[in-house]
């Protein structure tokens, strides 16, 4: 494992191919995660991420099925989330169902959390979605006690109270699953994320850099002034969103009807434009490799990046021809990163290193990164 | 010190009677200051296209950007809109969706308005006053209605005396200390929610 991890998330968006009209069924798309994770594997990627959703037209409402079930077909991909709704689920649930994805997959898994942004799942799952920041804050903190302390006593605003409760199993080699916390608006979710010395992630694509960097500032303040480290030690993943051909035109002309018809930004700025404004990237695998080494000069040296590759309606077999081309690039890309990364930033977070340091510390929780 | 004005024009014509009494509530304006002004007016007739991406993409495009930024500096704001259909453009309010939401809290804002007969002359105060009330800015009493034949009118109700009775009051409540709230950026440490992180119950 190298300094810097790479790796693919995936909305699990079901959407209709724009070039063709033909709409993938939840059962290809459900296949089709498992395939890109495993060629993400084969390519040398170290982390395939899933989105949480319950609603149409999204596929993983399921999260750590769908990564156990990629988990027992692969040797070392971290299987991760993008993200993991703190707000709606139950913490006691998270604590339960990721620990027992650490013990399946030997430790290969790590969390990020986030509030969800579609409303009508807080109803749905009993919660007021003008709590939604308060939700995030206790639920977090009543997962971690969850996975430090072996009996619980607890009570908090939202959930039952928990009287002499031992969530099970516990965390693999006594070790809680690193988590991220994804936010790219909320300053509460980068002081939650300093203060614990946790990751904190910028999805880093619908947007200009300029949104992403004063939070990423701040989480590195908070982060320093809690003690785990320097700012420059601060954990930090970032998203990123490309399409590459070996001719760079050719990249522009096949992903267009894709990005004209995309949810989210569709029907609105130009591909041009929104190219050169937000972190999307359309053209040769250089022009990628240029463009994603440069986030490391907005946003500092940093340990994970995440590319999302599979949405808006793009086929599987495009998807892995991406794939493909990342691969190639992989090598240089990380070898760069690796070249300008100082010795003090520290690495990106695995179980194996958290185990080791845990045991350096005798402190179980209390391990940074 | 300089005090910046920005005049929002929301004429989608041009020429645009709406561009020209933009101007002229801005000169009378910068007469009415005491202070150095500099004036800035933005017509947002050429940013049309940046404005609908906004409102899909959820960002403004740099040259947007550049307005947005211009009117969070500005020490107050002259609005100026057609009437289209008994309120303001389309265009106008999709400007303003995509401004942040405090962006105009306690922001000094003149409204004025054009349409085409004097019927109209209530929008400013049915339309555009809610719409800044919603915003928490602090608008000047007057507003200024111009339609077709106060181009050529004379005398103590004429175009220009309101113009100029507008612009005093702008000039003096820039010279007092407003409403005392400002939109603010910064990150407060001490909300009861951001201690409970640090200092759990």
């Amino acid at each position: 494992m190298s300094t810097m991890q790479f790796g693919v998330m995936s909305v699990g968006d079901i959407t209709t191919d724009p070039t063709n009209g033909t709409t993938p069924t939840e059962n290809d798309r459900i296949k089709a995660a498992v395939a890109i994770a495993k060629k993400s594997e084969d390519i040398g990627l170290d982390v395939f991420a899933t989105g949480e959703h319950h609603n149409p037209p999204f596929h993983p409402s399921s999260p750590t099925t769908l990564l156990a079930y990629i988990g027992a077909q692969t040797e070392k991909l971290i299987l991760s989330t993008s993200t993991t709704l703190i707000t709606t689920n139950d913490p006691v649930k998270i604590a339960e169902d990721y620990a027992t994805l650490q013990h399946l997959v030997d430790g290969r898994m790590d969390l990020m959390l986030g509030r969800g942004n579609t409303a009508p799942v807080y109803p749905w799952f009993g919660k007021d979605m003008s709590k939604a920041i308060e939700l995030t804050i206790e639920n977090y903190q009543l997962l971690r006690m969850l996975w430090s302390e072996p009996v619980v006593n607890w009570e908090g605003q939202f959930r039952t109270p928990l009287q002499g409760f031992t969530s099970t199993p516990a965390p693999l080699d006594g070790v809680a699953p690193f988590v991220w916390h994804g936010s790219i608006r909320t300053p509460e979710v980068a002081e939650l994320a300093a203060f614990h010395g946790d990751g904190y992630f910028a999805n880093n694509i619908f947007w200009p850099k300029e949104h992403y960097i004063r939070l990423i500032n701040f989480y590195r303040q908070r982060f320093a002034h809690y003690g785990h480290g320097t700012p420059e030690q601060a954990i930090v993943g970032l998203g990123g969103q490309f399409f590459m051909r070996k001719n760079s035109q050719d990249a522009i002309n096949e992903f267009r009807p894709y990005f004209d018809n995309a949810p989210v930004y569709g029907h609105g700025p130009s591909l041009e434009d929104f190219s050169s404004q937000t972190p999307l990237t359309v053209g040769s695998p250089q022009q990628v490799l240029e463009r994603t080494l440069a986030f490391a000069d907005y946003f500092g040296d940093y340990q994970r990046q995440m590319f999302l590759i599979d949405h808006a309606g793009l086929p599987l077999k495009t998807v892995l021809e991406q794939l493909d081309l990342l691969g190639e690039i992989l090598p240089t890309m990380r070898a760069e990163f690796d070249a300008r990364r100082p010795a003090n930033v520290p690495d990106a977070p695995t179980h194996a290193a958290r185990v080791e340091a845990s045991a350096q510390a005798n402190e179980p929780m209390e391990v940074t990164a | 010190m300089t005090t910046k004005i920005v005049a929002i024009s929301a004429g989608l014509g041009d020429p645009s009677t709406t561009r020209m009494l933009a101007d002229r509530i801005a000169a009378a304006s910068a007469n009415a200051i005491d202070d150095n002004t500099s004036i800035e007016v933005v017509n947002l007739r050429e940013f049309a296209h940046e404005i609908t991406d906004a409102a899909l993409a959820g960002f403004a495009a740099p040259g947007l950007q550049h307005v947005y930024d211009l009117v969070g500096a500005a020490d107050a704001l002259i609005v100026v809109a057609p009437t289209f259909k008994a309120s303001y453009p389309g265009l106008f309010k999709s400007f303003i969706d995509a401004l942040d939401n405090d962006a105009l809290t306690g922001k000094i804002v003149l409204l004025a308005a054009t349409g085409g007969t004097a019927r109209h002359s209530l929008v400013i105060d049915y339309a555009l006053r809610p719409l800044f009330a919603y915003l928490q800015a602090v608008v000047i009493p007057t507003g200024i209605f111009a339609s077709g034949h106060d181009w050529g009118s004379s005398g103590e109700t004429a175009l220009q005396s309101r113009i100029e009775r507008a612009a005093a009051e702008l000039a003096s409540l820039l010279g007092g200390n407003g409403s005392g709230r400002s939109a603010d950026d910064e990150i407060d440490l001490f909300s009861p929610t951001m201690l409970s992180i640090s200092q759990p119950q």
